[in-house]
């Protein structure tokens, strides 16, 4: 390895042979930065998934009202169903050891928030405290709503990043006070949320105090619930959907609306939506793997078949150097070497420049769906020496060959 | 210097086996500008391939400098062409993409001598044979004759014990391979061993001793008097 009458030997053959190595170093070069960008964007497109879906927790069970449309009990249809504040205290009653978060919601859309000359729309909602974590939430800054907002009915309010961009620029938000309808609320926070824009032009303030303020008295809007996660997904999902279905059950009795009018009254699953997410990703997942394999193998195709052209290319110059006293061994060092070290130059660099190209572009990429595509890079490296191992074994055993060959008869080949 | 006893080869070509050489006796002596005469299929080449040790004999023994050729494995083989021999052929096996010197450097490449040294050496050899000047050249940049020299210099660059030329006039015109045979010549004159293989008379005769061959026999093996190549060109 560290000899360097061979090194010198390889440089002289590589440097007078430039289109073969050229050629060579392109095709293991290609290969290698096609997977890299390959895995780049199948990460990205998880990546991208996966942060759709973490602007809720993702074992978030959902419930939200609407008009009946079927007729039960004597009443007509078209009846609007409301939730109140004793739904939500009897199914906190009822389930209080089950529940990991819990929180009911009163929602105003469109609720205009000033400060000074800045305004904007922006959903009000009440709600606990455990809906930061329902929301999957994560504070900027200050401090979300507690229980201390909840049961003083404090003016407090805590606002999403967006709305603290637009209303606040580069001012401090903390302990200035904004006002919603005419109503003045103290800033105690700002946070974000991993589903973006949307999700943070949102404010929040304690449930008790938007049912005063706005007037709604015990009304309730949504109720919002999570189970604390298993380590198994199935069971998860299991407990999870057995839970919703005794929650609309529970809710559609109370409410005298049939047991089979979802439009009344509808529960959304997070975990089993997540499930199909899970497996949705999962193909993807596959699909890629599958391309990458592919690729490799062709890459690794493609270095056989160079290695043997390579060798056979040479039979002629092998014929010689024996002649002029070249050992076996030395003819099959002399040709791997030169291909390992083609091939991993060529590789590292087709792995290094797959992976300017998604330091660089990869930021770039303004799609919902590929979000930061990047690599693992042990993954890569393993590609790399996967495909310097397989040119070496596939070109081993032509200049095994060859090396054996009689002189005579390589010397004769044209 | 070479001594071969009763040596025997056949070639299998599918069902019917080719008896090419037919017990050959023969032996030089240190010094000798030996050729080995014959037409087209008299085994002339396949005689020196196997003093040579590019082939192997079926039967028969084979001394070079007193060591017994046989039974070798590749890697002795190819220590022994190394030390003992040195190879012209007719197409001059030249390797493209290195430079005359590097070509002639080759031999001492696989002796192990450090680079400044077979540079050195090989440059040495070059001015020799009227090259100097074109080391840094690639083979196709040279003539057929230039060609020859720089591989008669390859030839000797691992000082050998013999040099064998498998018809290095075949490819050259009259007037290249005069230059080529007077080159020979000189390198005999300071006592090298050498054997050519040549089916032209007038290049037979420039050696000292003529060995014909027909069918696989020597037929005849006289000593005859040297035509200095100078003289003819």
């Amino acid at each position: 390895m560290f000899n360097l009458a061979r090194w010198e030997e390889i440089f002289e053959t590589i440097s007078k042979n430039k289109l073969r190595t050229f050629l060579t170093g392109l095709s293991v070069l290609s290969g290698i930065f096609i997977l890299v960008i390959l895995l780049g964007v199948s990460q990205g497109m998880q990546n991208g998934i996966s942060s759709q879906f973490q602007e809720d927790a993702a074992n978030m069970i959902y419930v939200w009202t609407g008009v009946t449309s079927v007729e039960y009990k004597g009443m007509n249809p078209g009846r609007e169903i409301q939730l109140r504040n004793k739904d939500y205290d009897q199914i906190v009653k009822a389930h209080e050891n089950e529940l990991e978060h819990k929180s009911s919601v009163y929602r105003i859309w469109g609720g205009m928030v000033n400060y000074k000359k800045e305004s904007g729309s922006y959903r009000v909602e009440g709600i606990y405290p455990d809906y930061q974590f329902l929301e999957n939430q994560t504070m900027l800054k200050g401090r979300h709503i507690n229980m201390l907002d909840v049961d003083h009915t404090t003016k407090s309010i805590v606002i999403g990043k967006k709305v603290n961009d637009d209303l606040f620029k580069n001012e401090e938000a903390l302990g200035k006070y904004v006002k919603i309808s005419g109503v003045n609320f103290k800033v105690v926070g700002v946070f974000t949320d991993p589903g973006g824009e949307r999700e943070e032009s949102r404010v929040f303030v304690a449930i008790t105090t938007a049912q005063k303020v706005f007037g709604a008295q015990n009304k309730v809007s949504n109720l919002s619930f999570s189970l604390p996660m298993e380590d198994n997904f199935d069971k998860a999902t299991a407990a999870s959907v057995q839970f919703s279905e005794k929650l609309k059950d529970k809710l559609k009795k109370a409410h005298d609306v049939a047991p089979e009018d979802d439009s009344a009254i509808s529960v959304n699953n997070s975990l089993e939506n997540a499930k199909r997410f899970y497996e949705l990703m999962s193909m993807i997942k596959m699909f890629f793997w599958f391309v990458g394999i592919a690729t490799i193998l062709a890459g690794v195709i493609g270095v056989s078949n160079i290695m043997l052209i390579i060798v056979k290319e040479r039979t002629k110059e092998i014929g010689i150097r024996k002649a002029l006293g070249a050992q076996p061994l030395s003819i099959v060092t002399m040709i791997l070497h030169e291909s390992i070290f083609v091939t991993a130059i060529a590789g590292f660099l087709g792995l290094f420049l797959g992976l300017v190209l998604l330091e660089f572009v990869g930021p770039m990429v303004e799609t919902e769906f590929i979000t930061n595509p990047s690599v693992n890079f042990n993954i890569a490296i393993t590609t790399v020496v996967i495909l310097i191992f397989a040119g070496a074994i596939a070109g081993f055993f032509p200049a095994w060959r060859a090396a054996r060959i009689k002189p005579i008869i390589a010397l004769r080949d044209e | 210097m070479i001594d071969i006893k009763d040596l025997h080869k056949s070639y299998k070509t599918g069902a019917t086996s080719l008896h090419v050489l037919k017990g050959i006796n023969f032996s030089v002596k240190e010094g000798e500008l030996v050729s080995i005469m014959g037409s087209s299929g008299s085994g002339k080449s396949t005689l020196l391939n196997i003093l040579g040790m590019l082939d192997e004999a079926d039967a028969g023994s084979y001394h070079l400098d007193n060591v017994p050729i046989k039974n070798l494995n590749e890697k002795i083989a190819a220590q022994y062409r190394n030390k003992f021999l040195g190879f012209i052929f007719q197409s001059f096996n030249l390797i493209n993409y290195k430079t005359a010197l590097d070509n002639v450097a080759m031999p001492l490449y696989y002796q192990g001598v450090s680079r400044g040294e077979r540079l050195d050496r090989s440059m040495a050899y070059l001015e020799k044979v009227g090259l100097a000047p074109w080391a840094k050249h690639l083979p196709n940049e040279l003539s057929g004759g230039q060609k020859q020299r720089v591989a008669i210099a390859r030839a000797l660059a691992s000082d050998p014990k013999v040099l064998l030329a498998d018809e290095p006039t075949g490819a050259l015109d009259t007037k290249t391979s005069y230059e080529v045979m007077d080159l020979i010549q000189g390198i005999n004159d300071e006592g090298k061993t050498i054997l050519v293989v040549t089916h032209e008379d007038d290049i037979a005769h420039m050696t000292k001793r003529i060995v014909n061959l027909k069918d696989g026999v020597i037929i005849d093996d006289s000593m005859v008097k040297q035509v200095r190549a100078k003289d003819n060109v």
